[in-house]
């Protein structure tokens, strides 16, 4: 499907199936449960998910592949966000013209910053890039704040031009839509006890969201994706043989910048307010612990850290004392005050250590991230399926064979001795 | 790398289209359907009510977040009627009887704005779409002040500010659905210029030295502009990046120049080192023009004299609220809130408590929680009693309007909380100014427009 190997094809619909079925997914527990603490099936959370997704995605594109780290993606997220939010001040609320200058805007800035960075590698890309992700925040913050808003960020407001639009309505605020279709628009499904939420907004971005996951997987599979992957295993060996590799790098660059550019636009898009904490370097290194958790240079890994990140920020942030005093309120007292005093420091506004102690736990044991994990798991379900299938057929060959290493062992051994 | 037959034929292409036109023509109708079964957005339907609390919880201004979380569960405990009552006892407004609001128990949800616009909201909508919140409160910055306060005009919910200074928060920023009880950059200047005539005369040259972001351009406006007015001249002004710990270089050339008074538009933890190194400098000790030279710091925090220590001694700024005051109100919040904490409350938590209880009192007098009926009944509201002497809530831009405090150093706290000491109560009648000022938006800006009920 699509000119797609079988396992790719699969995964894109497992993904498509993913984004579709969201609502259900993210919402497992009814409503009125103590446990619905832990839905995040509400619009701006899913909307998020795939924000960053995308954000993450394309940052994949040029880490994952190429193996430039780039400290300062979050650059193209919020210029793509400044560019969509001045189409909506001067031209239409229409989102769709928003997130094509924002790709395209974004995709210039990739170009240029790209242009010079990629003119060093390594360790000096990182920084070179640190310091354009810098430069760029305090020129949002404070420089340019007639362009920028500064601090206060921009918003569309009811006075704005807007030419291609006409004219609003008295009393009727500026909304984002797409040729009419409100983008806040949402709709409630009660089921018993369970409420499940379709946001348009939401399954705008999922459709975005499906294309770029399939670009990225063609290109993953391209000839040029694998150009890409052999800059990242010798790029050296590549420049000795006459290949000229950064028209690839600054390729990948300005691509995965147009990625970003498109998750700003969206972001806009659903939420029409901007700030420049948007483009604040630590948004930027949020996006590499993003990719480098669910897994460098996989295909869906990097999407499924966006998802992880996003979900502890918004829901484990949220418990708060009094929710955990609810939680084990049946327990005796003083054990109930030990139980809480010790979770407390991991979620609420502690969220960050336990985010921190998961990457930790992750670049250690699992370090080709959730997805490696995700594999283990199901070989070591796959391996056991075949070992007790084939127990009974092949219990004693293994004892033979298991006499055989063992003596292969011991000789090993003594030989080893002998030498030293 | 494809291997595949199914390409995409022109026939498939159309049907999809086909199919895609009829989902996008039925899907508006389908989606907009639901959002009428409710009169408003998040209309309580059970015995309880839920407020959402939006405060920095971590970042810089993390401890006046945790003072403002402080507040507002001690003005949920007075709602509900537990507790000694506080400010509900003094309130010119007899409406709230201690059952909750409108009868309805108030729960609240809590979010970090970690004092960054875009999670400040992403908490809000997560606790407007997620916990139905009907009323967002908090915040101890203009920039996430402007920022939630655009949502919730969006969203269809009440927002009352926190902690924001800035004009913009009630000037070109206002929104129909946002109310601010804290004053504002404007009211700073006005009610500070007149104390420093007195003090320092009125032949002075003056040095700004001015946080760069949108709150430091407001306020050094505000005050060059009251300054001037009473004959000061201003000599220079230097911008300082927001993330500036180092301050000396700026100060070297206030020595340089002839200014003798120095104004400092910083806040938070800029200001506790921007004074520090300015003291460490003898800027104190200097005379200049053979005048003693002075230091000006606008916007004064408990928190932040707290952090500069001793040399904040004898300098002037101002302040929304101080715990001192004497009057019953703030004599009675002062009592509930050290009784529950064991410690007095800081301004930011003083607004909070305020706009909590405000809120709560427009809901019960409205009867309803319908957004345009709790508009309806801030605009143009007349109280007292809540430690600000008379208030009143304009209609136009939704600014309360008090008596602002010009509070100066102590010499000689008594104790870590007894840093500040007030100097003057400005009348409300001095810092009061038009809603089409030019710091405001000027005529551009419209009124605040209509109010959302979100549905």
């Amino acid at each position: 499907m699509f000119k797609l190997e079988k396992k790719d094809a699969i995964l894109l619909l497992i993904v498509a199936l993913m984004l579709i079925f969201a609502p259900f997914i993210l919402n497992p527990f009814p409503e009125n449960s103590g446990l619905a603490q832990f839905n995040a099936g509400y619009p701006d959370l899913m909307q998020r998910f795939v924000f960053f997704g995308i954000f993450a995605i394309g940052f994949n594109i040029l880490f994952g592949l190429t193996g430039y780290l780039s400290f300062g993606h979050a650059i193209f997220l919020g210029v793509g966000s400044y560019a969509a939010i001045w189409v909506m001040k001067l031209l239409t609320m229409n989102i769709l013209l928003a997130i094509i200058v924002a790709i395209i805007i974004s995709g210039l800035a990739a170009l240029v910053i790209g242009w010079i960075s990629l003119r060093r590698s390594g360790i000096y890309f990182s920084i070179i890039t640190l310091a354009f992700a810098m430069m760029s925040f305090a020129l949002a913050y404070s420089v340019l704040t007639p362009i920028t808003g500064g601090e206060t960020g921009l918003q569309p407001k009811v006075t704005d031009p807007r030419i291609l639009d006409s004219a609003l309505l008295a009393g009727d605020t500026p909304k984002a839509n797409l040729f009419g279709l409100d983008m806040t628009a949402t709709y409630n499904w009660q089921v018993g006890d369970w409420v499940f939420t379709f946001n348009v907004g939401y399954y705008v971005a999922a459709i975005l969201m499906f294309l770029c996951f399939y670009l990225s997987i063609r290109i993953f599979s391209s000839p040029f994706g694998m150009m890409l992957r052999a800059i990242k295993s010798n790029q050296q060996r590549m420049n000795y043989s006459g290949l000229n590799s950064k028209p690839y790098t600054l390729a990948a660059f300005v691509i995965s910048g147009m990625y970003a550019g498109l998750a700003g636009g969206l972001m806009v898009a659903m939420d029409t307010q901007v700030g420049p904490e948007r483009m604040f370097w630590t948004a930027s290194g949020e996006v590499v612990v993003m990719t480098i958790l669910g897994g460098a240079g996989t295909l869906v890994g990097p999407f499924l850290g966006a998802g992880l990140i996003k979900y502890m920020e918004n829901i484990i942030s949220k418990i708060n004392v009094g929710v955990l005093h609810d939680w084990f309120y049946w327990l005796p007292d003083w054990l109930e005050n030990f139980v809480v005093t010790i979770i407390y420091p991991f979620v609420g506004k502690g969220w960050n250590l336990t985010l921190g102690v998961i990457f930790m736990l992750v670049v250690i044991f699992i370090p080709g991230g959730l997805v490696e994990g995700i594999r283990r798991i199901i070989n070591w379900f796959v391996k056991r399926k075949n070992i007790s299938a084939s127990r009974e057929i092949t219990d004693s060959d293994n004892m033979q064979q298991a006499g055989e290493i063992q003596q292969a062992g011991e000789e090993a051994a003594s030989r080893g001795k002998n030498n030293g | 790398m494809s291997k595949n037959k199914n390409d995409v034929s022109r026939r498939k292409v159309l049907k999809g289209a086909a199919a895609g036109l009829i989902t996008a023509g039925v899907a508006p109708t389908i989606f907009t359907k639901g959002a009428w079964a409710q009169e408003y957005r998040n209309e309580p339907k059970g015995s309880s009510v839920v407020l959402g609390f939006n405060v920095p919880q971590t970042g810089p201004y993390a401890d006046e977040g945790a003072d403002e979380l402080r507040a507002y569960k001690l003005a949920v405990e007075h709602l509900n009627g537990e507790g000694d009552g506080g400010m509900l006892n003094t309130f010119s407004s007899k409406a709230l009887k201690g059952n909750g609001i409108l009868g309805k128990k108030v729960e609240y949800v809590t979010g970090d704005t970690q004092t960054k616009s875009d999670a400040a909201r992403a908490s809000a909508r997560s606790m407007i779409e997620k916990d139905g919140a009907i009323m967002i409160t908090g915040g101890s910055s203009s920039g996430v002040a402007v920022a939630v306060q655009a949502l919730c005009q969006e969203a269809g919910v009440i927002f009352m500010a926190g902690l924001t200074h800035s004009n913009d928060t009630t000037g070109k920023d206002r929104k129909a659905n946002g109310f601010r009880h804290f004053f504002n950059s404007y009211m700073t200047g006005a009610a500070l210029a007149p104390v420093l005539k007195n003090a320092y005369g009125a032949d002075r040259k003056a040095f700004h030295l001015t946080a760069d972001y949108n709150w430091g351009y407001t306020t050094e406006e505000a005050v060059r502009t009251s300054t001037e007015a009473i004959g000061w001249e201003t000599v220079g002004t230097i911008l300082t990046p927001l993330t500036q710990t180092d301050f000396s270089s700026y100060i070297a050339q206030v020595l340089q120049s002839d200014a003798d008074v120095l104004v400092l538009n910083h806040y938070g933890g800029n200001m506790v080192n921007s004074l520090t190194n300015a003291v460490q400098f003898g800027l104190r000790d200097r005379v200049v023009n053979g005048k003693q030279f002075e230091i000006v710091v606008p916007l004064y925090s408990r928190l932040m004299a707290k952090g500069a220590g001793e040399n904040v001694k004898g300098i002037f700024g101002s302040t929304n609220w101080h715990w001192s005051l004497q009057d019953e109100g703030s004599k009675a919040f002062v009592k509930s809130f050290g009784t529950k904490y064991g410690f007095p409350p800081s301004q930011a938590a003083h607004t909070c408590y305020v706009q909590a209880i405000l809120y709560a009192d427009a809901v019960e007098r409205a009867g309803t929680f319908n957004p345009c009926g709790v508009v309806e009944a801030l605009e143009g509201f007349d109280f007292d009693g809540l430690g600000n002497g008379p208030t009143h809530y304009r209609a136009e831009d939704h600014q309360c309007f008090k008596d602002v405090l010009v509070v100066k150093g102590k010499e000689n706290p008594e104790s870590e909380f007894d840093l500040l000491e007030i100097v003057e109560v400005t009348p409300v009648d001095q810092v009061i100014y038009p809603p089409n000022h030019p710091m405001f938006g000027g005529d551009d800006v419209s009124l605040v427009g209509a109010c959302n009920t979100g549905v």
